[in-house]
């Protein structure tokens, strides 16, 4: 049975599907890094390969393109182990009218234990939780504007082997914060950790309303929302997730908010700078900066894996 | 202090980790490298690597990446990682373990080893045989072999100051 009070954990406070990192334990949040911390290592093996999910299958439920983060899961199940099928739903049974819920009801019946699931739909994740049987788990891989978790651990984890501690710092999460499902999975992770500062950072039209709600400081300057920052998370500029005139043009976006090494030099020296990808150079960051000293764009996606590891052994751990 | 009783049964942590150096040292001059098996086994490890005066590092290897039972209980956390710092492939390896059971964990650790490269020999010492194998796996040296029952636990218990003692637990 899921838990009433959160859907992602069973009766014993244990995790068995990943759907937000919002309502998640400092401690479920610590053992994820912890654990994907164990999962790096792997690596530097001859065998990159750990059995843990040998004989499970895996299925990627991608209802929405993506190439880098279906990858990432698969290299990541492949490493455990698990067979991996990959469905580019947007192209079948979705288009040919079947529901969500038959979808999963067909994929079930071939035996899947790990659905990871990216939809355009808010929410889309949970409703398939909550009609998996007992041994099945699910992992968001990113709904609609809602949730991005295993980006957001990752985040996590970058920021943690970079930075250490998350009780000293200032993160400012720069761009388009509206539609990102990033952000909010990043801003619910850090104020979990004891990050005590978080800004968003944005233009007034891709700024949400409730921000402040969500204990941030927000900020429509650039610099003045990175100046003295630890961590500067750029986002991508959603240009297919735009509907009417948010912005002026991608020009002006980038005189306005685009992270240059000048402004850059605002944030603190030992500052990092962090991007989900895919980075629009010249949109809402400089070249420069991508490829510069301070950037740990490419670690982040190195992490990522682990991170995928560690989310799928722990939930196919628990059982609901 | 280091004495762990339950009921008739006493053992000397200390005195039996004295006997188990004793009987490892001439493997390691011969050139046999050192894995400790966390968490216990990493501390003997450790501690043997530095009263034997050798240089480097000892190895640390970790079960949790191959145990038999993460269906059953899922990943276990905490713990040292795996990581052994000179080159597996042609190895000549002293596996130490603070207790040998079922050889369940010896049977994980084997797997995780052979991740890593293809040793020349493997061997094992540990400072308990308490019977109870499940695995055809045995120790090459023990300093102690005794018999415990399937309900009672033991444990390797390490102090502020580094030394050890063991905690008998159960009927």
């Amino acid at each position: 049975m899921l838990s009433k009070r959160n859907p992602q954990l069973n009766k014993n406070g244990e995790l068995i599907h990943l759907l937000s990192t919002e309502g998640l334990s400092r401690d479920i949040l610590t053992h994820i890094l912890d654990t994907a911390s164990s999962f790096v290592s792997v690596n530097d093996r001859e065998v990159k390969k750990v059995p843990l999910l040998r004989g499970k299958s895996v299925f990627n439920l991608f209802f929405e393109n993506s190439t880098r983060t279906r990858t990432t899961f698969e290299i990541a199940a492949k490493r455990l182990s698990a067979d991996v099928i990959n469905l580019d739903i947007a192209r079948s049974s979705a288009a040919k009218g079947e529901s969500l819920l038959d979808t999963i009801a067909n994929l079930s019946a071939m035996a899947a234990d790990i659905f990871v699931v990216r939809h355009g739909e808010s929410g889309a994740p949970y409703l398939i939780a909550q009609h998996v049987a007992p041994h099945v788990h699910v992992v968001n891989a990113g709904d609609g504007r809602h949730a991005h978790p295993t980006q957001g651990l990752l985040d996590m984890y970058t920021i943690r082997h970079y930075k250490k501690d998350f009780t000293q710092l200032t993160v400012a999460v720069v761009g388009d914060v509206l539609h990102s499902r990033v952000a909010r999975s990043d801003i619910h992770a850090l104020t979990t950790l004891g990050c005590p500062e978080v800004r968003v950072v944005g233009p007034r039209t891709l700024v949400p309303a409730d921000m402040r709600e969500m204990g941030v400081r927000v900020f429509h300057d650039l610099e003045e929302g990175i100046r003295g920052c630890d961590v500067v998370i750029m986002l991508r500029l959603q240009n297919e997730r735009m509907s009417g005139a948010l912005l002026p043009s991608s020009q002006e976006y980038f005189k306005s908010f685009g992270l240059t090494p000048q402004k850059l030099q605002l944030a603190k020296p030992d500052a990092i700078v962090m991007h989900p990808g895919p980075i629009n150079r010249g949109v809402e960051i400089d070249s420069a900066v991508v490829d510069g000293a301070q950037s740990v764009i490419l670690p982040q996606v190195t992490f990522g894996i682990a991170v995928r590891m560690a989310v799928m052994s722990i939930v196919a751990g628990n059982e609901a | 202090m280091n004495m762990a009783k339950s009921g008739a049964l006493v053992l000397d942590a200390e005195a039996l980790y004295a006997e188990l150096r004793g009987a490892v040292q001439p493997l390691v001059a011969a050139g046999a490298r050192l894995v400790g098996v966390t968490s216990g086994g990493a501390w003997l490890a450790e501690r043997m690597h530095q009263d034997l005066g050798l240089s480097g590092k000892p190895g640390v290897i970790s079960s949790v990446m191959h145990r038999d039972d993460f269906a059953r209980r899922g990943l276990a956390s905490g713990g040292a990682q795996t990581l052994l710092p000179f080159e597996v492939e042609g190895a000549d390896i002293l596996l130490l373990d603070d207790v040998l059971y079922t050889g369940r964990t010896i049977r994980a650790v084997l797997n995780e080893l052979f991740d890593y490269g293809r040793p020349a020999r493997v061997r094992l010492a540990v400072l308990v045989d308490r019977g109870g194998r499940e695995l055809p796996v045995a120790a090459d040296i023990a300093a102690a072999r005794i018999a415990l029952s399937a309900d009672q636990s033991l444990a390797l218990a390490r102090d502020a100051s580094g030394a050890f003692s063991f905690q008998v637990e159960g009927a």
